[in-house]
């Protein structure tokens, strides 16, 4: 690539056909202006989703496209990864997709660290089949198929994550463009498996249903934004600190001008803080939450494969066997 | 067989005799062929005893087939007949297409193993006892009340009991083995016996415990102690007269360089092959299922063939991650059994939707649901021809014999690129384990394996990636990573030219009728249906597929009968309705209840007969002769 490329040129011609207001739209411009700043190719950048209103995604993308099957994208996306590990390879999922009908390929794409970059659209609903509660509903949550509120337990996609090994864990908000892009260049240049969950606002099903945290009037109260090797500092001029208690083993909030050594200094390897980072109601951490460099499963499988995937000897020298006979 | 058996024996010097009377009854057409069988717990290592004498007889030069018969449970508890676990070997001077209908011999390594064995073999059978094992608690955990042994019940057979266990700990004795690990080599003592009456040395067998074993001096040391001394024990005649020395000449094959192999070899060999004729590599996906998991163990020694295995969480994830690595550019392969190739079946519907190359091979089993996973079946046709939602039509393709998996292999990556498609490969249990003589072919004479060329043009590459060949209509194989010719696929509908998602009402059934004229033109380019044996026309033709080639092949060989064979089961070879129509009847012997026979009543109009059998057990040569026989009796009263 020798000119460098503008979120412009990884538009599509396709018309967006997501509704009025959807923080996907927001999504797709962070997405993009990502792609244009780390200065990736649109060849050589693939983007594999499965069902729902986020895995539209790749239509709206100037680079290679994958529209799958409902769950199933982190499986795909790893066959392409195996066959091509010069990709850029991106999954587009959400909370519905990745974490219930597709939530054991999420689980094990995680684990394997395998390199693809995946983007959890969190909207805590089933937007296309018409708002059903999801699998992140909050108990309660009244919907078509819950009329009187669902009973479920909802799953938290960060500690899912972690139980089941990802080395990289994220979080965003839809209409934060300049947090947003800044995770996703993060996610980009991780190798292995990125998780990055997205708080996306479906106007139509769900309506503002993170507004507690997400409304920018409040955001410097409601909303931590990590950064490795500084103390975790928020509200306004970064007057609060999160603190640990090390007799309750909980987060609090303290006054950072007070006690500015009793702040938290954000260590994104450390996996137990993180665990209560992902808990944290309020702020809420955004940013990277956890990131643990590790060797990523396609380097460890061409490794292990000798030859590389290339043919190194004809099938003449495998097709006798241990042992063959002539007959004259 | 007997007679034959009988004569060719007699010949040899210090070879002991069966007396000219023993009784041998021929219910098999078979001649000039042994059947033997070994069985005991799954434990004993009886498929491991079998395999080795397998490969004895086939460096030995004799024609052969295998049929490894085990258990579903790994290690039953010991002495049960529910864990049996037994190996049966046909071999002869050929042509051998079967594991033999009632074995002539059985090594029985206990009470369970005869009791579950014993109606299988013919009258006057040789049969080898482990005296050891007939205790009053195995007798008991068997099902027996008396001792058959002393009642009578085994007046038929040429009954050789011998204290195997003892014999093989006193040949051990001197390594200093627990009874436990001692007691584990007399599957070899019993080998030595076996290769002592088949007139076998012992090299083959020796090499191979000597590699095997190479990092447990000990263990390898009394394995082969115990080889020597059950050979010696039959050579020095401690059985008297009672075992038969039997001698199998080489069999008549054509000439040229012949291998041992099993269909899971052959099947591995074959996709090696393909991946060099189409210059490209292979990502096989699996997970692993009884009994699909040998062609995964075999194609992880292929890394240098360009293949690659990827074992997925789960059935779906394998199709998936295969579906992934054909649109990286890669060969797509995943494999299974019936229950594993039903959850992959939304994914095979994306496959075909988004026009990307992929092979799927089930090794049928018995079912429904979980079924007779090690048991042999043929009934999953409907599910590969009718069992997708949707009008969603895949080429189908059916493996006839072990070798024949190799250029069925070949065949459907063939189709796959041609066509842009996803290929099913239909073999099954028998095949995946079954091994027989091979002659290795010569590749080079092989066509190579065209893909579609990405065409040079200013259309937009959307356009330009679904722009099919008027033939075969596949389209270009156009991966990521290529320059300009940036595009989506998917599995919503698109459009027939222009390759946008398309909800227009006629596109849907434009595609529609693409999709399936697109497998349909795969007729033009297979070859015409040649008869296996027998005259084209008249009064009876036998039409099998798969597995059940060597039994049908054996009763059309004694009947005279007329025998198809078909390898493309969909769509069927363009004179096959022709050739049938030439013959008054039809009929379709098949591991199913009458899937084959659906098919040509609904493809081709065609009338057949069903024969149906679902036993877990391949056809028996007896009973494809008996009902031939008696629809060629109907037709002449």
């Amino acid at each position: 690539m020798s000119e460098k490329l503008t979120a412009k040129d990884f538009a599509t011609s396709q018309e967006v056909r997501w509704c009025p207001g959807c923080g996907d739209y927001a999504i797709l411009k962070s997405v993009t202006q990502a792609l244009a700043d780390v200065g990736a190719s649109r060849e050589n950048t693939a983007f594999v989703s499965g069902i729902g209103c986020a895995s539209r995604f790749p239509y709206y993308v100037e680079t290679y496209g994958f529209h799958t099957i409902h769950g199933r994208a982190p499986a795909v996306a790893t066959g392409l990864k195996l066959a091509n590990p010069e990709l850029d390879v991106w999954v587009v999922t959400g909370d519905g997709d990745g974490l219930s009908i597709g939530g054991n390929h999420l689980m094990h794409a995680l684990r394997r660290n395998i390199g693809l970059k995946i983007l959890l659209f969190n909207n805590e609903i089933y937007g296309l089949t018409k708002g059903q509660y999801s699998p992140t509903s909050r108990v309660g949550t009244r919907s078509p198929s819950s009329p009187g509120g669902s009973v479920d337990t909802p799953i938290s996609p960060g500690q899912f994550a972690l139980g089941a090994g990802a080395k990289f864990y994220a979080r965003g908000v839809d209409t934060d463009k300049v947090g947003l892009s800044t995770v996703l260049k993060q996610a980009h240049a991780f190798q292995g498996t990125s998780l990055v969950e997205i708080f996306q606002n479906c106007i139509v099903y769900n309506v503002d249903v993170f507004a507690s945290f997400t409304d920018r009037k409040n955001a410097a109260n409601t909303q931590l934004h990590l950064k490795h090797g500084e103390p975790m500092l928020f509200g306004e001029n970064n007057g609060k600190g999160i603190h640990l208690n090390r007799d309750t083993l909980e987060l609090e909030v303290i006054d950072a001008t007070e006690s500015p050594d009793d702040v938290l200094v954000h260590d994104e390897a450390n996996k137990t803080i993180a665990r209560f980072l992902i808990d944290l109601h309020m702020p809420v951490a955004m940013g990277v939450l956890y990131r643990e460099p590790s060797i990523s499963y396609e380097d460890a499988f061409y490794a292990h494969h000798t030859s590389r995937m290339k043919r190194t000897k004809t099938i003449g020298d495998f097709i006798k066997g241990p042992s063959s006979w002539t007959v004259d | 067989m007997a007679i034959a058996l009988n004569s060719r024996a007699s010949t040899r010097t210090g070879s002991h005799r069966i007396s000219e009377s023993a009784n041998f009854v021929n219910k098999n057409k078979d001649v000039k062929s042994v059947t033997v069988r070994l069985a005991g717990d799954s434990g004993d290592g009886i498929q491991l005893m079998g395999t080795q004498f397998a490969v004895s007889t086939a460096l030995s030069g004799a024609d052969f087939a295998t049929f490894p018969d085990y258990p579903a449970e790994i290690r039953a508890p010991l002495g049960t007949t529910f864990g049996v676990s037994a190996y049966q070997i046909n071999l002869g001077n050929g042509p051998i297409t079967t594991p033999g209908d009632a074995p002539d011999v059985l090594v029985a390594f206990n009470p369970a193993a005869l009791k579950v064995n014993l109606p299988l073999l013919r009258r006057g059978a040789i049969l080898v006892i482990n005296n050891d094992a007939f205790t009053r608690r195995n007798l008991t955990k068997a099902g027996y009340d008396a001792d058959p042994r002393g009642d009578g019940s085994l007046s038929d057979y040429q009954v050789v009991a011998a204290d195997i266990g003892r014999m093989n700990l006193e040949a051990v004795k001197e390594f200093g083995l627990s009874k436990s690990e001692g007691g584990q080599c007399k599957n070899f003592w019993a080998l030595g016996v076996l290769l002592w009456m088949f007139e076998r040395d012992l090299i083959s067998v020796e090499a191979w415990v000597e590699r095997r074993l190479a990092g447990k001096p000990t263990m390898r040391d009394a394995n082969i102690a115990a080889l020597r001394a059950g050979h010696a024990f039959g050579e020095t005649a401690e059985l008297a007269a009672s075992l038969p020395q039997i001698s199998i000449s080489p069999a008549k094959a054509a000439p040229g360089e012949y291998r041992s192999i099993t269909g899971a070899e052959a099947l591995a060999l074959g996709l090696a092959a393909a991946a060099e004729l189409a210059d490209r590599s292979v990502l096989f996906c699996s997970y692993p299922i009884t009994p699909a998991s040998p062609l995964l163990h075999r194609l992880t020694h292929l890394g240098e063939m360009g293949i690659g295995t990827f074992q997925a969480e789960d059935e779906i994830a394998a199709i998936c991650a295969a579906i992934g690595a054909s649109y990286g550019g890669m060969i797509g392969v995943t494999s299974s059994s019936g229950p594993g190739i039903a959850l992959k079946t939304e994914a095979m519907g994306l496959a075909v939707n988004a026009e990307l190359p992929l092979v799927i091979v089930n090794w049928q089993r018995g079912g429904p649901s979980t079924g007779l996973p090690t048991k042999t079946e043929q009934s999953d046709l409907y599910q590969a021809v009718y069992g997708r939602n949707a009008d969603t039509p895949i080429p189908v393709l059916a493996a006839s014999t072990s070798g024949d998996c190799f250029y069925m292999a070949i065949e459907a990556v063939r189709i796959a690129l041609r066509h842009m498609t996803p290929v099913i490969l239909l073999a099954d249990g028998y095949l995946s384990n079954a091994a027989e003589p091979w002659k290795i072919p010569d590749v080079a004479a092989i066509p190579p394996i065209e893909c579609n060329p990405v065409p040079d043009s200013d259309e937009s590459p959307q356009r330009i990636a679904f722009t099919r060949d008027d033939a075969s209509l596949g389209r270009p194989w156009v991966t990521p990573g290529m320059p300009g010719m940036m595009h989506r696929i998917g599995g919503l509908e698109k459009d027939v030219a222009t390759g946008h998602i398309s909800y227009d009402p006629a596109n849907h059934q434009t595609m529609t009728d693409l999709r399936a004229q697109k497998v349909e033109s795969v007729a033009n380019f297979i070859p015409d249906q040649q008869m296996e044996m027998g005259p084209d026309s008249g009064d009876l033709v036998v039409v099998g597929w798969g597995s059940t080639y060597g039994p049908i092949y054996q009763a059309a060989r004694a009947t005279g009968a007329s025998y198809i064979h078909i390898r493309h089961i969909n769509p069927l070879p363009k004179n096959l309705g022709d050739l049938l129509s030439g013959f008054d009847k039809v009929l379709v012997p098949e591991m199913n209840t009458g899937q084959l026979s659906t098919l040509l009543r609904d493809k081709l109009n065609a009338t057949p007969i069903s024969f149906p059998k679902v036993t877990g057990q391949p056809f028996l040569i007896s009973e494809l002769v008996d009902k031939i026989e008696a629809l060629a009796k109907g037709a002449s009263s």
